[in-house]
């Protein structure tokens, strides 16, 4: 059963006890000016933004059929069946097309390293394997982050909205967005305002390119043809060109030229 | 030891490899953020966008050539297919020598080799170079063989010829088109003006336009710096085909800009349609309306501007797909480091000054009569490239 995460930006009190969980989970420094800090980088995979009194969490969706996975050349990203997408450091050469490609542009670069890695938020992997629900889920003290199964967690999403829709915005990001994330949101203020796009397809992003790669291999068997007869025709025509205006054909036809 | 000679361009070259040469230092000891303008929201600079997509755009009159001369038996082109292949292979090896400072870990560049991910983009792009580049390397070797007079080897290459610039020709194809379907998958983050369901055919045929222009560019650099006799009505049909190439890519480019409603944000000036328009009235209008007099077009002067001006028109449209395109969904403004450029410049330099040497001391353009006129490759000899 695939996992995911669910989370109501209504029920959260921005008390970031989610970052702190996750700094300690991934191994990465916390402290009160990490904690200030409101975007995603390499030493903080996840951030509670705040806009007045509202809040939003910003974490890896974790995407059903992941673009950072159907773009890294050596395949070091890739879903899992209980949800999360992990990474495979030891494949990755820093290429960080996953960073371009990404539609939530969630992977980040160790860039003050001589030898960077990507990072971004795996939605716990060896936990979840484990049957244990994500850091930031265990940490989160008004159920704000809740994990589990996906399915379940869209039909909680949807009662939620039905029993009080003046209070959320009517639609489950993540939901349908390039073709469903683990990571579900809710909110009562346009996601927009957070930085979330709401104009992404619902049609997955690996799609777009696998269109085209699916030619290659007709283009390689047409155009191996296609140039092998060219270059056939064109070398036979100047074969026989090369015939008819040598000096043993024109004494035949008796041409004086 | 004999005294160097001191002219203008390897003062040039001097200064930019010095540069470089520290830039280099700085990349590998301090890191890609301590060296580069990269940030999280921008990732790609110019070693993607100038040195990889243009580089490999620069290099297309490699298998524009070879498919003109081995496959269309157009013989006579024949004189003018090595210094494409030389310019090509150059090319590509510096496209590597490139990606090596700009991939986290270069050390890794292999990986795509063994670890195989056929969904990726950059996969195929990955492997269509690395083969791609060792068919240049094995077109290439006739003019060492032919130096060195190692004539087994000689037919050898001879009696593969053909399938060589087949597969050269195919590759190309695959990997030029291929850069431009790495943006297929960022619809949301690239300007309308430059994502289209079409990036693939337009990279292709600009490709091909480029390697035209080149050509045309190099034999007249070539005819200027190495003596070299003009083979001016090659270059007149050249510039005829570069002509007929760029008229296609604007019927393409404006039916495509039109049909998805693209056209209509021209009108509203700004950071983007600026780059655009100097993109479309630098490499496509001026060279069409330049082409289209004759006098111009039949003479030496008007094809070297000509294909100057679209050799920077394309360059300039990579450089609007790799960096103005994508700014504005970052919401930040790239501008490359002075590490960057430095680097990037010591590439161009290495590039010019490789040519240069491997012109006279290898048959580039005197396959008919090796070595005859090219005086022997000593140590000294090698040091003042041309006095």
């Amino acid at each position: 059963m695939s996992k995911g995460i669910l989370y109501d930006a209504t029920l959260c009190i921005g008390c970031k006890l989610c970052e702190r969980a996750c700094a300690e989970r991934n191994g990465l420094p916390y402290d009160d000016s990490v904690g200030a800090e409101e975007v995603q980088s390499a030493h903080k995979l996840t951030v509670v933004m705040s806009s007045g009194d509202k809040f939003m969490r910003r974490l890896c969706m974790n995407c059903q059929d992941p673009t950072c996975a159907s773009v890294c050349p050596v395949g070091a990203f890739r879903k899992t069946a209980e949800g999360p997408v992990t990474y495979d450091a030891s494949r990755c050469i820093g290429c960080r097309y996953c960073m371009l490609a990404c539609p939530f542009s969630v992977p980040k670069y160790e860039w003050d390293k001589a030898l960077p890695l990507v990072r971004k938020c795996d939605m716990c992997a060896d936990r979840v394997v484990k049957g244990q629900q994500t850091a930031c889920a265990a940490a989160c003290p008004t159920g704000a982050t809740k994990f589990g199964d996906r399915d379940a967690l869209i039909a909680e999403a949807q009662e939620r909205i039905a029993k009080a829709p003046d209070q959320y915005v009517k639609h489950i990001y993540g939901q349908e967005e390039v073709g469903g994330t683990s990571v579900l949101l809710l909110s009562s203020i346009p996601f927009e305002r957070f930085g979330y796009q709401t104009s992404l397809s619902s049609q997955s992003m690996p799609l777009l390119t696998y269109r085209v790669l699916s030619h290659i291999p007709n283009m390689i068997s047409v155009g191996a043809v296609l140039l092998g007869g060219i270059w056939w025709i064109t070398g036979r025509r100047a074969a026989v060109q090369a015939a008819e205006n040598s000096p043993a054909k024109r004494a035949e036809t008796g041409e004086g030229k | 030891m004999t005294r160097i000679k001191f002219t203008f361009w390897k003062v040039v070259l001097a200064i930019l490899l010095l540069a470089g040469a520290y830039a280099t230092v700085l990349r590998f000891v301090r890191g890609l953020g301590a060296s580069t303008h990269l940030s999280d929201a921008f990732p790609w600079g110019v070693w993607i966008g100038f040195d990889v997509m243009c580089g490999v755009m620069l290099a297309a009159g490699g298998f524009t050539l070879t498919a003109t001369v081995y496959i269309f038996h157009l013989e006579e082109f024949r004189p003018i297919v090595r210094p494409a292949i030389l310019t090509a292979f150059l090319g590509y090896v510096l496209v590597v020598v490139a990606l090596l400072f700009d991939l986290g870990r270069g050390y890794r560049i292999w990986h795509p080799l063994v670890m195989w991910n056929p969904r990726s983009v950059m996969f195929e792009v990955a492997w269509c170079v690395t083969l791609y580049t060792t068919v240049l390397a094995a077109e290439f070797a006739a003019v060492i063989f032919e130096r060195l007079r190692l004539e087994k080897l000689l037919r050898i290459q001879h009696a593969v010829a053909v399938p060589l610039v087949i597969l050269g020709v195919m590759l190309s194809t695959l990997h030029q088109s291929s850069l431009g379907s790495l943006y297929l998958i960022v619809p949301s983050k690239l300007h309308p003006f430059w994502y289209s369901p079409l990036l693939p055919v337009l990279f292709f045929v600009s490709a091909v336009c480029v390697g035209l222009a080149m050509t045309i560019f190099e034999s007249c650099m070539s005819s200027r710096h190495f003596g070299k006799q003009l083979e001016m009505k090659l270059l007149v049909r050249l510039g005829r085909a570069l002509l007929v190439g760029i008229s296609v890519y604007t019927v393409l480019r404006f039916e495509d800009l039109y049909q998805r409603g693209a056209l209509r944000l021209l009108s509203l000036r700004s950071y983007e349609s600026n780059l655009l328009a100097l993109e479309i009235v630098m490499g496509l209008l001026i060279p069409i309306v330049l082409l289209l007099i004759p006098r111009v077009r039949e003479s030496a002067g008007g094809l070297y501007i000509s294909s100057v001006l679209v050799a920077l028109g394309f360059v300039t449209n990579r450089l609007n797909v790799a960096i103005t395109g994508m700014e504005g969904s970052a919401g930040v403004r790239y501008f490359p480091k002075w590490t960057e450029l430095a680097v990037t410049g010591s590439i161009i330099g290495v590039a010019f000054a490789i040519f240069a040497l491997a012109v006279k001391y290898l048959p580039i353009f005197s396959p008919a009569e090796p070595s005859a006129a090219a005086p022997e490759p000593e140590a000294a000899e090698l040091l003042h490239a041309r006095s």
